[in-house]
């Protein structure tokens, strides 16, 4: 089916600014869930609040904007409800490690059947440029006026040591590899974390003089390499990108169900 | 009414009353004095095909449940007084979002972390006013587990009448304390089903436009129509909307839809009301010394009266002030410094009449206790 | 062996100008520098005989704005 069968066409052209990464994402999503095949009523999208939670508006799926913060509890009770559905959860990096850290690592450690995206555009884009965990230090952002003294947390190792089954990283320059990771992603029984590094030109961009999208873009390039990148180069810059983990454990909802079965016996 | 005796603590009998409405999903955290309704969840619910999961804290045992409520299924969740401050930002969620579900507040001495084993009804102003903005909201109570039991259904049917959260205000005394109950055979009550649309496949479907009758049909997630559900104002198909007349409308709708139905959703209590000269007014467990120091009273042949409200918002001003009308004396019972005696003040003419009869210090108002009070506001001394 | 033969012609290569924002990530980005951007600050095909069907343009696009349709045809 052709893009405009996944979106709901009467909101475009989005909010997104011009060059903002989280189009690409987007962008991205719908191809991953076309080559999935994936009927659109099976889909439930919950996303939280922030730009990169506004992408849930725009697909035509099972929509749920929730709280900041608070997407990955509302699609636990989603897929509980529903284990049948493919939940997606697009997330900020804010939304998803600042107010929502408590509810990520949880859903990590109970491995429940859901897809994490990780919109990582180091900002709080919404509310103007704030710094978030996943900036970086020295950075400058509206309330690091004098450069960010913030260790950023690292996402892989963060949803690995928590218990997330499937574990990703992902950026809006490689895109057929990004589209194929969400697949893996979306495919996977169990928790799936895919960080997608996402430029912001407008506030992360112009703040930290690292130039327009094309130019956040190109250095994504040169920086996110392929895993195993890091060691050879040795150049603490790079960021490895990939698919980190991939195993399976127990699902949560499976898990579930033959407490069930137990329980139904049991009476 | 037939149907099977059980003795058992009020938190179970709220824990028979969800399973009765149909209950199927429950999330929730551990916090006394409400921890056994999710104890005895976690054992119920998959052995009838349910599901309970403790989430990581009240705040996600919230949004859990409006998750699965979207799925179609009937959901709750049970805390105190702590854990209901966590909840409010979704509690408003699902008042906007006009999502049925039920929270039960098993009220404890507060603020803060008070006298978690100790009894205060202070929750009951939180309930109506805890989340920001705007908004109404339907707060039940009861004072025996009788009551409890039928209370709990009531959440539920009017949580699915009117696609909206419900409060079910209970405190540690009615939920510890062991009482006879009888669990009514299926049927006995009627109980209100998830009303589903019934637009087909490709037909415009508005989940937020209310029919004649002011029902809002609902849509599962996985059904054949792709609604959106956000907290942002939205317009009839729950798109995001700041128009004007769409914000206005969406407020007086979320709103209205309770208030209006203030008789309807009106469930109490009475006795010797007709005549009362002193009329007691309470709710919850501090009704339990009011109805016995009325029924003494009148055994005695004075004129005491007792109405007790298991309706406390929408508050039932129209009932209050009529039942109120010819008392001497108003004198409301409550274990707060006066929460809901505020607020029929504000119901009755000749606010002067209304009284506080009250105890703040963690332990349970007696008959005792308020027979004191009684006779320093009626100026004969202790 | 088939595959070779096979070659990617371009059938369609739609810019909607009303979505695109003139970021700029297509012109920059296409390996065969077949767009640019016009006075208006929209990107559009001036060396469409160069493209190549690669798609990066279409997968790119933050605003879902260039639409690109391939036919599979035998080599000639």
């Amino acid at each position: 089916m052709p893009v405009k069968d996944y979106i709901r066409e009467r909101f475009f052209p989005h909010i997104w600014c011009a060059g903002c990464g989280h189009g690409t994402v987007l962008n991205g999503l719908i191809r991953a869930v076309e080559k999935l095949g994936i009927s659109k009523n099976d889909i439930v999208m919950v996303s939280g609040i922030g730009c990169s939670s506004r992408v849930s508006g725009y697909l035509d799926f099972h929509t749920l904007h929730t709280l900041h913060g608070r997407a990955l509890a509302f699609a636990a009770g989603v897929k509980l409800g529903r284990p049948d559905l493919n939940v997606i959860v697009p997330m900020g990096d804010g939304d998803a490690l600042a107010i929502g850290g408590n509810h990520f690592i949880h859903a990590a450690r109970r491995n429940i059947d859901v897809t994490a995206l990780i919109m990582n555009n180091r900002i709080y884009g919404m509310t103007g440029g704030q710094y978030s965990p996943l900036s970086g230090r020295g950075i400058l952002a509206t309330t690091a006026p004098f450069s960010n003294i913030d260790q950023s947390f690292d996402v892989v190792e963060l949803a690995t040591a928590a218990g997330a089954t499937f574990v990703a990283r992902a950026t809006t320059y490689h895109v057929q590899e990004t589209i194929e990771i969400i697949q893996e992603a979306i495919l996977h029984k169990g928790f799936s974390v895919v960080e997608i590094m996402s430029q912001c030109p407008t506030y992360f961009g112009r703040k930290n003089r690292q130039g327009d999208a094309v130019a956040m873009l190109k250095r994504m390039r040169e920086i996110v390499l392929p895993i195993g990148a890091k060691a050879k180069h040795g150049d603490p810059e790079i960021i490895e990108r990939g698919i980190f983990v991939r195993k399976d454990r127990p699902e949560y909802c499976a898990e579930y169900d033959d407490i069930i079965r137990r329980a139904m016996k049991r009476k | 009414m037939k149907g099977t005796v059980r003795f058992v603590q009020g938190n179970e009998a709220c824990v028979e009353g969800a399973l009765y409405a149909g209950l199927k999903f429950f999330a929730g955290y551990p916090i006394t004095p409400s921890t056994e309704i999710a104890e005895h969840l976690s054992l119920r619910l998959p052995e009838i095909g349910g599901k309970f999961i403790q989430m990581e804290d009240e705040i996600a045992s919230m949004c859990a449940i409006i998750g699965a409520s979207l799925t179609g299924c009937k959901v709750m969740t049970a805390t105190s007084g702590p854990g209901f401050s966590l909840m409010q930002e979704a509690l408003g969620y699902a008042i906007m979002t006009e999502i049925p579900c039920v929270i039960v507040n098993v009220q404890r001495g507060g603020p803060s972390t008070g006298i978690p084993t100790h009894v205060s009804q202070g929750d009951v102003n939180q309930a109506r006013w805890g989340t920001h903005g705007d908004h109404s909201i339907v707060a039940l109570t009861a004072s025996n587990h009788q009551d409890v039991f039928a209370m709990t259904v009531e959440a539920f049917n009017i949580s699915e009448t009117y696609r909206t959260p419900v409060v079910l205000l209970l405190d540690e005394v009615v939920g510890h304390m062991r009482e006879r109950l009888v669990i009514p055979e299926a049927g006995e009550i009627p109980i209100v089903e998830r009303l589903k649309t019934s637009v087909r496949e490709g037909v415009d479907y508005h989940p937020y436009l209310p029919r004649e009758d002011g029902r809002l049909p609902m849509s599962d997630f996985g059904g054949v129509h792709r609604d959106n559900v956000t907290g942002l104002y939205h317009d009839m198909w729950g798109f995001p909307s700041d128009d004007p007349s769409v914000v206005h409308g969406l407020i007086r709708h979320l709103i209205d839809k309770i208030e209006n139905q203030t008789n309807y959703l009106t469930r109490y209590k009475e006795v010797g009301v007709e005549d009362a000269d002193c009329l007691l007014i309470s709710y919850g467990s501090s009704a339990r010394s009011a109805r016995h120091v009325v029924e003494n009273r009148r055994r005695r042949g004075e004129r005491y009266g007792l109405l007790e409200l298991q309706t406390l918002w929408p508050f039932p001003h129209e009932l209050v002030r009529s039942k109120c009308a010819n008392a001497r004396y108003i004198i409301v019972v409550e274990m707060n410094t006066g929460q809901v005696c505020q607020t029929v003040r504000l119901a009755v003419d000749r606010p002067e009449r209304v009284f506080l009869a009250n105890r703040i210090d963690g332990e349970f108002i007696t008959p005792t206790d308020i027979q004191g009070m009684l006779h320093l506001i009626q100026g004969k001394g202790l | 062996m088939a595959k070779e033969t096979r070659k990617r012609k371009l059938k369609l290569h739609q810019i909607n100008a009303e979505w695109c924002k003139g970021c700029g990530i297509c012109v920059e980005f296409c390996p065969k520098g077949v767009l640019e951007l016009n006075d208006l600050d929209k990107a559009v095909a001036v060396r469409l005989e160069e493209c190549i069907c690669c798609r990066l343009c279409e997968l790119r696009c933050p605003d879902l704005a260039i639409v690109i349709e391939v036919e599979e045809v035998e080599a000639p």
